[in-house]
């Protein structure tokens, strides 16, 4: 059997060490290893998004990235989102709105809205789906998550919270491309 | 007395009767009425635990849930039909 | 968009939209679904699956398997009892255990689909497992396959199993078939009827295989105690059904499993039938640690069970003025693997919206060499909607009667008598045209190229059934609540709402938890759009004997008799005093003790659920592309419990509709192998392919509940394809009679010309 490699990262700003295999996926880590089993495994093959977790800020889906590439990064999980008790708008508007039934993909849509939300004030509805297409959910038939969105945008707008600087490219980074500075 | 509808699949037994009244407080007695007019008809409703596996009978609009002993009254209308579940 | 509601009744807490209490936990990802769940010394289990569609396994050797280091335990079916043909109860009908059996682990030397569970091991990781698996040599003799239903009907087509015999309700052929059961219904005189008819279309259709494709895998853990008692934490739809399945697999009596359901990933019918538990739990009987397994992805697409694949033919014969006069449906869907598919339902659903004095269906369940069909959501009337609505739409056209106008002169109503014998009860199926009519979306003009509105309606019986609740009156005036309900789409919510109307409080005194199998009593699946109807029955019923003990705790602190106590509103009233829920629950100490209420119903009414969907479309002209544009649900729900949950069903239900109607689709090679099991490949809708789903909720209070409430989970996926393609012939000319109308098909078709 291998020998397991060390790695060094930070996790919702706190800085975690752990052993994992090459072969493991950063998905299977921060569940199996760290027991953060917010973030979902739908397909294992990046296709379904329940796995969406922030690295370096950009939506990646955590199950297409080796556990050894979190060396050094900032990995932002579901688990992070909430702060000192209090919800963040997203998810208070998630739970208003309405926008989950079984809730297992809530969390990877929760994790790509907050990428698009910290970059975009007021993104349309259509660019809102644009983001969000690589979420799948099977109960919702997206309306309502839609919506959700839609009200957190106006929520965090009313709160004074800015996004951060756009990226280049004038739009969330796509999803696997990770810009370290 | 009640009326019994006779499903197509079983107008073979029956003469191709598809309705008629029957006596009985109970399903397991209208069966047996039923019975006592044309023999095999009890194989087909029935099995050794009651009501045949994949049958529903359906008492006034309501699926039957007391088996044979669910309660029939003179008025009621009696169906027999495929059980469905639902997904 | 708004939703609109009539308001029959005025409720305090029915028709508001309360947070669910649920979800904080499920939207900071601290909900336990049934992956999640750790228990120490777990070990890790696979499943080793056939290549092949159809086979005889002539041998299997798991030695190589067994001595590899990681690997703790290895089961075939050779380890499970051999079940014969015993036949169980499982609440929504009749199962035969040997072929749930064989499902779950092939038995009796053979395979009958590609991914049918041949074998499998328990291993320390699950990496370690799965590499373990290809140490099980197993030996085939590939055998040849039948996927298409109208094949494996034919005298010589190959025969999936070797002992199923053609069942007529109760009569049984005297010749092995692939054909396991015909129903026929007939109602009037078919034949002179048609004659008479001024206009007569039949027509042919056929749908292909499609998954309920929840997010959530499979999964289980189970643990063999030492003391022989084994505990199952999974995600089902029923955990008391997953109890008894265990139990008659394993052959050991229901009372030493325990099922303890996990918070589920969605269902939709797809996981009522077990797979791994029994699985799980013979593995770990092996090797004395707690096993958990995870299907993957294409193990969810080849080893579970998605909804029949289907042939219709529906031939409707109507007057001039256009009223319906004669009916024929031919149906033919897949069983799957064992018999026992969705042709039941189908048969009973087909002409289920309209009056036909006369009418005849035949239908029959058939063996292919696909996974067993598992029900999906109005299992089976998707596939005989899209064949009725489709032949209405081309009939009213021809008639040159509007589409809505011909489906009101038709509609079943109250006292309308069903092909398949009853008559229905109060319905709401004209409301919905009704509404449907007065909508906007039908009203506004449709401009552009290439665009076109169509329009169809669905019915589900919705079900009945058993359940189970309890709960106690805590001294600060909330009240605990468990329910046997496992909670897929927010209906603990719904449920302690009717708890709450019942007693006067707000939703937020009320704290429902789902109870597994040992903390509560029987309750029938999560599905057959039951929950909200029938555990709200229940739960309506724990509130009256609450009620009636507060009720008498206030006459004792009054020193009045009980019969003299009024309560209303959560205000107990007598002899010009009051007190309200709160204020007496913190006097239940000093008035004898805790209030616990309890009760189990079982309803036996279908609470019949109408809908009626519009949508746009457009279709481009050189790809075959179809852009829904425009969607409109409209559904009777009786009474709208928690209208946004309502919605939320009526809107997932259509883009499921929609997905199925436009691009799902199990493709198949040659030698009946799936070849697009993955979410890439089995194309499911995104945000990005549909537009908002607006909603219209019309109430007609169902006389069989005390709130009104009828089911609506399942009725919205039966219109979408109808609807789809009616738009589809609008936009291009082109009637498509083939699911999904995805664009190679329709491109076909669009250049064919036919129309």
């Amino acid at each position: 059997m291998a020998r397991k490699i060390h790695v060094a990262t930070t996790i919702n700003g706190e800085a975690v060490e752990f052993l994992c295999e090459a072969r493991q996926s950063l998905l299977e880590v921060l569940r199996d290893t760290l027991g953060l089993t917010g973030s979902k495994e739908g397909c294992n093959n990046g296709n379904c998004g329940a796995c969406t977790v922030l690295v370096d800020a950009q939506p990646v889906d955590s199950c297409l990235v080796l556990a050894v590439e979190a060396e050094g990064a900032e990995i932002t999980t579901i688990e992070g989102i909430a702060r000192d008790s209090q919800l963040h708008p997203i998810q208070q508007c998630f739970l208003e709105d309405a926008a989950l039934q079984c809730g297992v993909c809530t969390p990877g849509f929760i994790m790509s809205a907050k990428a698009l939300l910290d970059r975009v004030a007021n993104p349309s509805d259509e660019e809102i789906r644009f983001q969000l297409a690589g979420n799948l959910c099977r109960c919702t038939g997206y309306d309502k998550i839609i919506r959700a969105v839609k009200d957190a945008a106006g929520r965090l707008a009313a709160s004074g919270q800015k996004p951060a600087a756009a990226n280049p490219n004038g739009s969330p980074a796509r999803r696997g491309q990770r810009q370290r500075t | 007395m009640a009326t019994v509808y006779i499903p197509s699949q079983w107008r073979d037994l029956t003469g191709e009767v598809a309705k008629l009244e029957l006596d009985g407080g109970s399903l397991g007695q209208i069966i047996a009425a039923l019975e006592a007019r044309f023999a095999g008809i009890a194989q087909r409703a029935c099995d050794a635990d009651g009501i045949a596996a994949g049958l529903a009978v359906s008492i006034d609009g309501a699926i039957a849930s007391r088996g044979l002993r669910s309660p029939v009254t003179p008025a009621s209308e009696i169906h027999f039909l495929p059980a469905i579940g639902g997904g | 968009m708004a939703s609109s509601k009539r308001e029959t009744k005025q409720y305090k807490v029915i028709g508001t939209r309360p947070v669910r209490h649920d979800g904080a936990d499920k939207v900071t990802g601290r909900a336990i679904y049934g992956a999640d769940f750790r228990v120490s010394g777990t070990v890790h289990g696979k499943i080793l699956r056939s290549p092949h569609a159809h086979a005889k396994i002539k041998s299997i050797d798991a030695r190589a398997a067994e001595e590899h280091p990681g690997v703790v335990a290895v089961v075939t079916g050779a380890d499970f009892p051999d079940l014969k043909d015993k036949i169980a109860n499982l609440g929504e009908g009749a199962v035969n255990l040997a072929h749930l059996g064989a499902n779950v682990l092939a038995h009796h030397g053979k395979v009958q689909y590609k991914g049918h569970a041949v074998a499998a091991l328990a291993a320390l990781s699950p990496h370690v497992a799965e590499e373990a698996l290809k140490l099980i040599k197993v030996e085939y003799e590939p055998l040849e396959s039948v996927t298409w239903v109208l094949d494996a009907m034919k005298d010589d087509a190959p025969l999936v199993l070797d002992n199923v015999f053609t069942k007529s309700m109760g009569k049984k052929s005297d010749k092995p078939s692939n054909i396991a059961t015909h129903i026929h219904f007939e109602t009037g005189k078919v034949d002179e009827a048609f004659k008479k008819a001024d206009v007569v279309i039949e027509r042919e259709f056929k749908t292909a295989s499609v998954h309920q494709g929840y997010i959530e895998p499979h999964v289980a853990t189970a643990l063999w105690n030492e003391d022989g008692h084994v505990t199952i934490w999974t995600s089902t739809q029923g955990a008391f059904t997953a109890r008894q399945q265990t139990a008659e697999l394993l052959q050991i009596p229901v009372s030493r499993v325990t099922v303890v359901p996990c918070e589920i990933g969605g269902g939709f019918g797809g996981k009522i039938a077990v797979y791994l538990e029994p699985v799980a739990a013979m593995l770990s009987r092996k090797c004395g640690r707690p096993v958990k397994m995870v299907m993957n992805r294409d193990e969810v697409f080849e080893g579970t069970g998605p909804t029949p694949g289907s042939f219709v033919r529906v031939k409707l014969g109507a007057t001039k003025a256009g009223k319906l006069v004669a009916g024929e449906a031919w149906l033919a869907y897949d069983a799957g693997a064992f018999p026992g598919g969705m042709i039941g339902p189908g048969c009973m659903c087909v002409f289920s919206c309209y009056e036909i004095p006369s009418a005849r269906v035949d239908g029959y369940d058939v063996l292919v060499n696909k996974p067993k069909t598992q029900a999906y959501r109005a299992p089976g009337a998707t596939q005989a909607a899209f064949a009725c609505e489709s032949v209405i739409d081309e009939l009213a056209e021809k008639l040159g009667i509007d589409p809505i106008e011909f489906r009101l002169m038709n509609a079943a109503k109250e006292g309308t008598r069903r092909v398949d014998g009853p008559v229905y009860p109060r319905i709401g199926f004209v409301e919905t045209l009704e509404a449907a009519r007065a909508s906007e979306h039908w009203k506004s003009k449709l401009v552009g190229k290439n665009r076109g509105r169509g329009i169809a309606s669905g019915f589900w019986f919705n079900i009945g059934l058993k359940s189970s609740a309890a709960a106690h009156v805590n001294p600060d005036g909330t009240v605990s609540l468990v329910e046997g309900s496992t909670d897929i789409g927010g209906t603990r919510t719904s449920v302690a709402m009717q708890l709450a109307e019942t007693l006067g409080i707000p939703a937020e005194a009320v704290q429902p938890r789902v109870g597994d199998t040992d903390s509560v009593g029987y309750t029938d699946v999560t599905g057959g759009s039951r929950v909200t109807f029938a555990t709200g029955l229940a739960a309506y019923e724990v509130g009256r004997d609450i009620e009636r003990q507060m009720r008498e705790r206030a006459a004792l602190l009054w020193e009045c008799d009980a019969a003299k106590v009024e309560s209303a509103d959560g205000v107990y009233r007598a002899n010009g005093k009051s007190i309200t829920f709160r204020e007496l629950a913190g006097k239940l100490d000093e008035t004898g003790g805790p209030v616990v209420g309890r009760a189990t119903v079982n309803p036996e009414g279908s609470s019949n659920g109408f809908a009626t969907h519009i949508v746009d479309v457009e279709v481009d002209p050189d790809t075959a592309k179809v852009t829904i544009l425009r969607y409109t649900a409209v559904q009777d729900a009786g009474k709208a419990i928690h209208p946004s949950y309502v919605e939320g069903q009526m809107q997932g239900g259509a883009v499921q509709g929609i997905g199925w109607a436009l691009n799902e689709e199990y493709v198949f090679d040659e030698n009946g192998r799936m070849q697009n099991a993955s979410y890439l490949d089995y194309r499911m809708p995104t945000a990005l392919d549909v537009p908002a789903i607006d909603t219209i909720i019309v109430e007609v209070f169902n006389p069989a509940h005390p709130y009104g409430v009828r089911g609506v989970g399942e009725t919205p996926i039966v219109s979408p394809p109808a609807a789809i393609a009616g738009a589809i012939y609008r936009a291009t000319g082109v009637r498509m009679r083939e699911l999904p109308m995805s664009p190679p098909r329709l491109w076909a078709e669009m250049n064919r010309g036919s129309g």
